[in-house]
């Protein structure tokens, strides 16, 4: 399938833009093709996919069909904004310039600069929008601070796998093979369709993660792909798989090592693979042999049988593939999830191999211009980050502060204290990544000046900011998509402005503004072409204007990397990891206070780790589940989209519904030690008995924007009710996915409303109270004891 | 032109609203309370021991096929945005074949 060279033509009275879908608003780079029409005027008329984008074909989701209503939204912030400190939390934002918005963050953050040093400013990013690209050099390479990263507890999004991948694969990041590289997709001729797909916490359809489309699963569904859902809700996807892995939140390596178990056991790996390529499979088997599907089974709650058929339809059809979600980064025990499922898709041969599993050699030029721009912090406040370096070595190694840790230093001002936030694509409050989202409000309300760029008017900009610049949408501007973030990236697409952005400008565009003013050197580009040509120059030989005639360039890919020496920067045969190999058995964690081996640890909270609190709160709570109408906090204030999903859903199984006097539609009040939310019962199959799943990333735009309300975001945020600071030894992974609540009937959501003025912080900083397990858990007292 | 069915193979139907979005856009129907194709679900419940669990999408009577969209060589604006590829529109004196290749779980509109 080709792209017409002409990427604007007119079409009658209109004039038609193509281009790749990224984000505002909030998406990951899937890159989607599409046809944006305006009329003569420069206004939006409609859009339309692009039939030949060569892997979403025409389609397009809902949320981006609601186009003109978030482009000619009212309720869009259309220029730079201030308001004075003392008016934090009320409605009284005045319109600036551009000027006068550059001379005071200029100002402040020179101020701090010159007082307190770079360290203390804060960038705080959300997650898989373009930001992901263009934040941390906001924050490296124009406020000169070594601190930003996104910011759930743990870094529990896509941080743990890439970095799991990093230190055990050595090959970016594993996707299953959906012909993504070639023109003609899955009539190539080098293709094979995977026999078994196993979605492990993932919903791909809604999630389209990491760029991803998630379609492409019905793609290979019709092609005759049979599926294994590993995952505590019975998704639309795993009513139709032939084993459902139905398991209880936060026990996923169990079900691993389980699975290794039968694989290893009854002898279904491929020994030649690993015979050549596996480091530690004799030690991996030693760990795992004890650990069989009945050893399982009253951990996860999943019939020993089901995951001994999963492991043996997985292992005896080759090719079958393994796809990983978040679930397997939100929880402490995550990173030995993430080694198990890493190991079973190694040892059975699936790696790089048609219908396998993908992997690529993880650089890019983005994410090297992204790494590089640390130069501008310096060695020396580098050293200052709040990384977690004593307590997690593991984490340290990586670019990023550690939330946790971060949160520990707002509180304690030690080593030293922040004065700045900046909030960059991100609605942190709302229940998307900060959790007891109360103390993070009353630490950083503190600050002396806070600030932030979005397209919406957030609780976050409203409580807690003084400055707010207005970003653009895709459509209002040039841009590329690189999906999977550099680490295994089939195409590059071309996002081309097709409407007139106003006042807004892009992420890239602030950076090169407000870099101007602050740090020149790191800013010799004019414009986004120039900035973009100098980086795809890095490694192709044609520019910015070239990929708009491409569309979409599918980059060049081969199977078997590892046997052409194409996954290791120096050209070996191999993989990138200390020993070249996959390492089943890590030869380098023992460095950081790590097991090698993966092992299963219970959930912080569980009916097990806490069978006190289980007694009172009787269910295991998971969060996170996606709509298809929404991107975590966004998407709130479009009216189709919101129609269609207008309330905060807490799925509840009819029978437990029954036993609390809840039906669906009713209010339900959802409460643990740490804090209650209100959501609406939706009363179906879709969870067993013993488990509720609560919706994140709800706030009501349409409620009172003011402080203490913020447009009711704390009535229904489920992140009140997750800990902080519970994490894995490497640093990574929170239970976000896996706690115990107890539900009861509401009047509305009224019953969920705080007001951070009036919370009262737990006396401990990590609820290690909570844990009788095992002594992997790393909270601050546990390791700083008095 | 010759009569159009639409065809939903709702074995594959995920339930992603596009097709309602993407009606919305092209009839350029405002208020949340009109629809031109809406979503119905059923399950998910277990029938004689396997999960049923399906949605169709319904045309309704503002449904006129995208009459002006097929003139062009178009497909209808739903059709061509369904995330799972599962809809068509059809000549009606070819459904009968399309819908013995299709199989089952498929159903018929003539809005
Ligand atoms: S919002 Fe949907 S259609 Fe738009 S780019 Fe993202 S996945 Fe594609
Ligand atoms: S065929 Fe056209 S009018 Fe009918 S439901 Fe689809 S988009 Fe709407
Ligand atoms: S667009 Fe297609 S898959 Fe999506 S709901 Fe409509 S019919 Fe189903």
């Amino acid at each position: 399938m080709t792209m017409d060279k002409e990427w604007r033509v007119e079409e009658g009275d209109l004039i038609r833009t193509r281009t790749c879908g990224w984000s505002p608003p909030g998406c990951h780079p899937v890159g989607c093709g599409m046809f944006i029409y305006t009329d003569k005027d420069g206004n939006f008329v409609k859009v339309e996919g692009d039939p030949d984008h060569p892997i979403t074909q025409g389609r397009l989701c809902p949320r981006c069909l609601a186009m003109g209503e978030f482009l000619n939204h009212p309720d869009r912030i259309k220029y730079p904004m201030k308001r004075a400190k003392a008016d934090r939390g009320k409605d009284k934002w005045e319109r600036i310039s551009w000027d006068e918005a550059l001379d005071i963050l200029e100002t402040e953050v020179r101020k701090i600069w010159e007082t307190y040093g770079p360290e203390a400013i804060y960038v705080s990013k959300g997650t898989g929008r373009e930001a992901t690209e263009y934040a941390p050099p906001m924050a490296q390479a124009v406020f000169k601070t070594p601190n930003n990263a996104f910011m759930m507890s743990g870094a529990s999004c896509y941080g743990p796998r890439t970095v799991i991948g990093d230190f055990l694969l050595g090959a970016g990041y594993p996707e299953l093979d959906y012909a993504a590289f070639f023109p003609d997709r899955y009539d190539d001729p080098r293709y094979e369709v995977p026999k078994y797909i196993i979605l492990w916490g993932k919903s791909p359809l809604q999630s389209n993660p990491d760029g991803f489309f998630g379609h492409a699963i019905i793609d290979l569904m019709k092609r005759g792909s049979k599926l294994i859902v590993i995952d505590p809700r019975l998704t639309w996807l795993a009513s139709r798989a032939e084993f459902h892995l139905q398991l209880r939140p936060g026990t996923d390596a169990a079900i691993g090592l389980a699975m290794l178990n039968v694989v290893i056991g009854e002898d279904l790996y491929d020994h030649a693979f690993c015979d050549e390529w596996v480091f530690g499979l004799d030690e991996l088997a030693e760990r795992v042999a004890d650990k069989t599907p009945e050893w399982a089974e009253p951990i996860t709650w999943v019939p020993a049988d089901v995951i001994r058929g999963a492991a043996r339809a997985f292992a005896m059809n080759a090719p079958s593939s393994i796809m990983w979600g978040l679930a397997i980064d939100t929880q402490q025990n995550g990173a030995q999830a993430g080694q198990a499922l890493l190991a079973l898709g190694a040892i059975c041969g699936y790696m790089d191999v048609p219908g396998g599993i993908t992997l690529a050699l993880p650089s890019s030029f983005m994410g090297r211009w992204t790494y590089e721009t640390l130069q501008f912090v310096g060695e020396e406040v580098e050293k200052k980050r709040i990384d977690g370096e004593e307590d997690h070595p593991a984490y340290a190694v990586g670019p990023y502060a550690h939330p946790d840790s971060v949160l520990t230093t707002l509180e304690t001002e030690d080593p030293y204290a922040f004065h700045m936030f900046y909030f960059y694509a991100s609605n942190p409050i709302a229940p998307t990544c900060y959790a007891e989202p109360e103390r993070w409000y009353n630490a950083i309300v503190k600050m002396d000046f806070n600030a932030a760029q979005d397209c919406f008017m957030t609780p976050t900009i409203m409580g807690l900011c003084d400055l707010v610049l207005p970003v653009s949408f895709f459509p209002e501007h040039d841009g590329f998509v690189l999906p999977h973030f550099g680490r295994n990236t089939h195409f590059l697409g071309a996002m081309n402005a097709a409407v007139d952005p106003g006042e807004a400008r892009s992420d890239l565009e602030i950076d090169m503004i407000v870099g101007k003013r602050l740090n020149p050197e790191a800013w010799p580009w004019d414009t986004v072409e120039e900035f973009f040509d100098a980086q795809i120059h890095t490694q192709y030989d044609w520019g910015f204007n070239d990929l708009r005639e491409f569309g979409a360039f599918q980059q060049p890919f081969e199977y078997r990397k590892y046997e052409k020496g194409m996954l290791r920067p120096d050209g070996e045969p191999g993989f990138n990891t200390p020993t070249g190999l996959i390492e089943v058995s890590s030869s380098i964690y023992d460095d950081f206070g790590e097991d090698p081996l993966p092992y299963f640890m219970e959930p912080a909270m569980s009916p097990y780790s806490t069978p006190d609190l289980y007694e009172d709160y009787p269910l295991v709570m998971t969060t996170g589940g996606r709509s298809f109408v929404s991107f975590h906090s966004e998407h709130r204030q479009i009216p189709s989209l919101r129609a269609i999903h207008p309330d905060p859903l807490v799925t509840i199984n009819p029978k437990t519904a029954a036993k609390y006097g809840i039906n669906d539609g009713d209010y339900v009040l959802i409460e643990n030690p740490l804090g209650k939310c209100v959501e609406r019962a939706r009363v179906t199959n879709e969870v067993p008995e013993r488990v509720i799943h609560a919706e994140h990333g709800w706030w009501f735009p349409e409620d009172d924007p003011e402080a203490p309300n913020l447009n009711g975001v704390w009535k229904s945020n489920v992140n009140r009710l997750i800990p902080m600071y519970k994490v894995g030894v490497t640093g990574y992974g929170a239970p976000y996915k896996n706690v115990l609540c107890r539900i009861s009937k509401a009047d509305g959501y009224e019953a969920g409303a705080a007001d951070p003025a009036l919370y009262e912080p737990r006396a401990s900083r990590g609820p290690e109270s909570m844990t009788n397990g095992p002594s992997q858990p790393a909270s601050y007292e546990v390791i700083h004891p008095e | 032109m010759e009569k159009h069915a639409l065809l939903i193979d709702y074995k594959y139907c995920t339930g992603c609203h596009s097709c309602e979005l993407a009606c919305r856009q092209e009839k350029q129907i405002a208020s949340q309370d009109e629809w031109g194709i809406k979503l119905a679900e059923f399950g998910p419940e277990k029938l004689a021991g396997e999960w049923y669990w399906n949605y169709v999408a319904v045309p309704s009577s503002l449904c006129d096929l995208c009459e002006s969209r097929l003139e062009e060589g178009k497909k209808p604006a739903c059709v061509h945005h369904c995330l799972a590829k599962c809809m068509e529109a059809v000549p009606l004196t070819e459904v009968p074949v399309r819908l013995a290749e299709l199989g089952d779980g498929v159903a018929v509109f003539v809005p």
